[in-house]
C-alpha cells in the first residue's frame, strides 16, 4: 500500500530538489503567501477547488488523481503528496513536514550562488497568521524576511496589522514595498509610500517589476483598520504602468501580484504587455506556469511550502523564452540554513512555551483548504457552537492554516495558526433565516461569479449546524436552497431569529472572545479530536 | 417600452421604475442614443457609502446620475460651462444595495445619450 | 453656520494658455440624507450640500446640482480651459442657506 511507495523517499536529495538548466540571463524567485509559519508544517491542498465560467475544469480547479493524471504525476511520488490532495495522511507521515523559512533560505543561497543578481519577490499575505506574528505584531516576519534580502513585495493580510503599524513597518523596509493598485482614499491618488514599480538593471537588461495588492482588501477585511487607502483591479492604472515602464526602457515586465490565479489570467488577457505574472493569494501550486497569450502566471502555493524558480531568456527588447521550476520544500531533505535557523529561533524563543502547550491530540487530519468545509472549519464550528451556546456557527473561508495528521498533538501553535488575526472576536448574534441565505448567496457570488473580476478569492463561508444545498451553476440569489436546521432537521424558516455565533466579522466594534480560547477551550474539553465527515453541504451544477 | 406603460403592469422593480420616470421627465420622452457617454464604475464598491463614478461624453451641455437601486434614484446633474475642457466629472456616489448606475447626457443639439453600470454592494468577509 | 464644513481644492499653481488642467475638490459635511431615523425612530432632517460651482474670472466651469445620494465629504473632479492668468473660485450651497467658498490663484505663463 502507501508505505510501500514511500521507500521513493529514501533516495530524494536536496541536489534533486535544486537541481536546475540555468538559462538566460535573468533569474526571479518567487515565494509567496508564506502567513507567518517560519517552521516547517504539514499542509495538504485541496480536494475540491470548483472552477466556473470560463475557468471550469481549467487548472488551478483541477485536484487530487485528475490533476496527477493531467500532469503525470506518479501516485505516492514526492510531487504527489506536495502538490495533491488523496492519501494525504500516510504520506505526511512518510515525506514529513514541509516549508521551514530557514530552509527557504538554503534554497534561495543556492539560486543565488547559480545567478547572483536573482531577484527575489515575496507576493505577500507574509505578515500574517501565526501566534508569534500575532504576538509581536509581524516583528518576527519583518525580522526573517530582511535576512533573505528579498528585492520587492506586495500585500494582502499585512494591512489587518491596521495602517499605522504598517506604515510603521513600511518605511523601515530595506527593499520595494509596491502596489499600482494602493490608492490614498480621499483624493484617489496614488499611495506615496507605494510606489507602483521598481526597474532593476540585472543579465544586461533592464527588467520593471510592477507590484498588484490584493484588490478587494476592503471588501473582505475590516476597511476601518487600513481607512486611508483604496485598492481595486485599476487594470486601466496597470496598461498604463506598463507602458511607462516600457517607454523607461523595460526589456522585460513581471507584475507581482496577490490577485489570485482567475484574476491574473482575466488581468494578463486585458492588459498587454506583461511578461511574467507571479500569482498569490489563492494558494495554488502548479507544476508549471500556465500560458496566456504571451503572458506566463507563475504561482508558487502558500505557507512556505514552496518556492519558484523562473529563468529568463531576454534579448532584443523582449523576452525569448523562459524555464522554470516550481521547488517543494520538503524539511527533511533540505538542510536549514543555520544562520536563518538561530535568527527564527530567536524570534520564537519569547513565547515558546506558551505556544508548545499541548492542549490536545487529534484521531483525525485537520486541514482547512477546499471551497467548503475543511475538517479543521468543522472543529472550529464545534467550538463555536458549544463554547458560544449557538444553533449555528459561520466560519469564514480563508485560505491558509497548516494541517495536523492523525496522532498529532494539538498546541496552542497549532491553533493559533488557523485562527490568528487582528479581528478573531467570536461573536454572538441573532440572525433570521432569510438574513443568513442573504449571507450565504453573497460570499457564494463572491466565489462563483463567473466573471473572475467578481471572484475576492475566499473560500466558502463555513458553516455548523447549518445544512445546505448550492448549485454553483447559477446566479446570486438562486444557488442557495434546503436550508436545514442540523440539530433539529427542520428547514431554516425565514422569519425565525436563530443564534449564530461566529468570527472574523468585517463590521467595526465585535464583541466576543478572541476565537483561539474559544477552540482552546473546546478541545481542552475534548482530549482527544474526532471528526467525523461532514456532508451538510450537497454541491451541485459543478 | 415607455416607462408609463412598464408601471402600469406593476410587475418591474419599483426603484427601477422610479429612475425610468425620473429620465422619462429628464428627456420629455425623446429616444436616447448610446456610445457616446463613458461611465467609469467599480465592478465592487469598495464602500457602498462612497461609490467613486466617472463620466465623460464629448459634446454633452450636461450629465445627470442615476442611481436604480436607491430609494430616491437621482444622484446629481453636471452642468458644463464655457471653460470645461472635456465634458467630464467624478465624484462619489451612495448605493444602497447592487444596482446599476445610469448617466443620461444632454447634447449640444439636444439629443440625449446614455450609459449604464453595474456595480456590486457585498456584505464582504472572508479572504485568502 | 454648520460646524466643521472645510473646502479643500487642488489646483496647479502654473500652466500654459490654453491648456487642460484637472480640478479636484473636497468639502467637509455629513451629507444628511433625509431618509435616516435616530434612536428614536424620528426621520433626522435632510441637510445636504445641494450644488457646487465652479468658475474661473467669472466665466463657468461646472456647475452641479447634488441630491442625497452625493457621499459625506462631497468630491469632484473636473477639467478646466485655462485661457490666461487668473482665480479660480468655487462656492458650494448648503440646504440652511449658508455659502461655502475658496479661491485658487492661477499663473499663465
Ligand atoms: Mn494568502
Ligand atoms: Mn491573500
Amino acid at each position: 500500500g502507501n508505505w510501500a511507495r514511500l521507500a521513493a523517499q529514501q533516495s530524494l536529495t536536496q541536489d534533486q530538489l535544486l537541481e536546475f538548466d540555468t538559462f538566460g540571463n535573468v533569474s526571479l524567485i518567487h515565494i509567496t503567501d508564506i502567513h507567518g509559519q517560519l517552521k516547517p508544517i504539514y499542509f495538504r491542498e485541496p480536494s475540491i477547488n470548483i472552477g466556473v465560467g470560463g475557468n471550469k475544469g481549467a487548472v488551478p480547479h483541477v485536484t487530487g488523481s485528475d490533476f496527477r493524471k493531467l500532469y503525470g504525476i506518479d501516485d505516492g511520488s514526492p510531487s504527489h503528496y506536495a502538490l495533491s490532495s488523496g492519501d494525504f495522511s500516510a504520506l505526511a507521515q512518510g515525506y514529513g513536514r514541509v516549508g521551514g523559512l530557514d530552509r527557504v533560505a538554503t534554497v534561495i543561497k543556492a539560486i543565488r550562488a547559480d545567478r547572483p543578481d536573482a531577484i527575489l519577490l515575496d507576493g505577500g499575505d507574509t505578515w500574517h497568521g501565526s501566534y508569534t506574528t500575532w504576538k509581536t505584531q509581524a516583528q518576527d516576519m519583518f525580522n526573517v524576511m530582511n535576512a533573505l534580502s528579498p528585492d520587492a513585495m506586495t500585500f494582502h493580510w499585512e494591512f489587518t496589522l491596521g495602517s499605522d503599524r504598517v506604515h510603521e513597518l513600511v518605511e523601515q523596509l530595506p527593499f520595494a514595498a509596491l502596489g499600482q493598485n494602493i490608492f490614498d482614499v480621499e483624493w484617489d491618488e496614488p499611495a506615496e509610500l507605494f510606489p507602483p514599480y521598481k526597474m532593476f538593471e540585472r543579465g544586461g537588461t533592464k527588467i520593471a517589476v510592477i507590484g498588484q495588492a490584493f484588490p478587494y482588501m476592503p471588501i473582505a477585511n475590516p476597511r476601518w483598520m487600513f481607512p486611508e487607502y483604496s485598492f481595486g483591479i485599476r487594470d486601466e492604472n496597470m496598461a498604463a504602468m506598463v507602458e511607462e515602464v516600457r517607454a523607461a526602457g523595460a526589456e522585460c515586465v513581471v507584475v507581482l501580484s496577490h490577485n489570485g490565479f482567475d484574476v491574473d489570467k482575466k488581468m494578463a488577457s486585458v492588459v498587454p504587455g506583461i511578461d511574467v505574472i507571479l500569482s498569490g493569494h489563492t494558494h495554488d501550486a502548479l507544476p508549471e506556469p500556465v500560458l496566456v497569450g504571451q503572458t506566463i502566471i507563475v504561482p508558487s502555493g502558500s505557507n512556505g511550502k514552496f518556492v519558484s524558480r523562473v529563468d529568463l531568456d531576454i534579448r532584443d527588447g523582449r523576452m525569448m523564452g523562459y524555464r522554470s521550476k516550481l521547488i517543494p520544500i520538503f524539511s527533511d531533505v533540505i538542510a536549514p540554513d543555520a544562520e536563518v535557523a538561530s535568527l527564527i529561533d530567536a524570534e520564537r524563543a519569547p513565547y515558546a512555551a506558551e505556544m508548545a502547550e499541548v492542549i490536545g491530540q487529534t484521531d483525525s487530519l485537520l486541514y482547512r483548504r477546499g471551497n467548503f468545509n475543511g475538517t479543521w472549519d468543522d472543529l472550529i464550528c464545534d467550538a463555536l457552537l458549544s463554547e458560544r451556546d449557538a444553533e449555528i456557527a459561520l466560519s469564514p473561508g480563508v485560505r491558509w492554516g497548516p494541517s495536523l495528521i492523525p496522532g498529532q498533538d494539538i498546541t496552542r501553535e497549532d491553533i493559533f495558526g488557523v485562527t490568528s488575526m487582528s479581528y478573531g472576536q467570536a461573536y454572538r448574534t441573532e440572525f433570521t433565516g432569510e438574513f443568513l441565505k442573504v449571507v450565504l448567496e453573497d460570499v457564494a457570488d463572491n466565489i462563483f461569479n463567473p466573471d473572475p473580476y467578481y471572484q475576492q478569492g475566499g473560500d466558502m463561508v463555513r458553516t455548523g449546524g447549518l445544512g445546505y444545498r448550492i448549485d454553483v451553476s447559477k446566479p446570486q440569489g438562486q444557488r442557495i436552497s434546503n436550508m436545514t436546521l442540523l440539530k433539529t432537521g427542520e428547514p431554516i424558516d425565514p422569519a425565525r431569529n436563530y443564534v449564530v455565533a461566529g468570527w472574523a466579522s468585517v463590521n467595526e466594534g465585535t464583541e466576543g472572545p478572541q476565537i483561539w480560547d474559544v477552540v482552546e477551550s473546546h478541545i481542552r474539553k475534548l482530549g482527544t479530536v474526532t471528526v467525523s465527515e461532514n456532508n451538510s453541504v450537497d454541491v451541485v451544477g459543478v | 417600452t415607455s416607462a408609463l406603460a412598464m408601471a402600469s403592469l406593476g410587475a418591474v422593480p419599483a426603484f427601477a421604475s422610479l429612475t425610468d420616470d425620473a429620465i422619462a421627465e429628464l428627456t420629455g420622452g425623446a429616444d436616447i442614443g448610446e456610445g457616446s457617454v463613458t461611465l467609469t464604475a467599480p465592478e465592487i464598491a469598495e464602500n457602498g457609502n462612497t461609490v467613486p463614478i466617472g463620466v465623460e461624453a464629448p459634446g454633452a451641455v450636461e450629465i445627470t446620475l442615476y442611481a436604480d437601486g436607491n430609494p430616491v434614484p437621482n444622484v446629481a446633474t453636471f452642468k458644463f460651462g464655457p471653460l470645461s475642457a472635456s465634458r467630464s466629472a467624478s465624484t462619489r456616489i451612495r448605493l444602497a444595495q447592487t444596482q446599476n448606475v445610469v448617466a443620461i447626457a444632454k447634447m449640444e443639439d439636444g439629443s440625449f445619450q446614455m450609459a449604464k453600470a453595474e456595480v456590486k454592494v457585498t456584505i464582504g468577509g472572508c479572504g485568502g | 453656520m454648520a460646524s466643521g464644513v472645510k473646502p479643500r481644492v487642488k489646483v496647479p499653481k502654473t500652466a500654459a494658455a490654453g491648456d487642460t488642467i484637472t480640478i479636484k475638490t473636497l468639502i467637509s459635511h455629513k451629507m444628511e440624507s433625509g431618509q435616516r431615523k435616530d434612536d428614536d425612530g424620528n426621520i433626522i432632517p435632510r441637510s445636504i450640500i445641494n450644488r457646487f460651482t465652479a468658475d474661473f474670472n467669472g466665466q463657468n466651469v461646472i456647475d452641479v446640482t447634488l441630491e442625497p445620494a452625493i457621499s459625506t465629504n462631497p468630491y469632484f473632479e473636473f477639467e478646466a480651459i485655462v485661457p490666461e492668468s487668473g482665480e479660480f473660485t468655487f462656492t458650494w450651497y448648503d440646504d440652511d442657506g449658508d455659502v461655502y467658498d475658496t479661491a485658487k490663484k492661477i499663473t499663465v505663463s
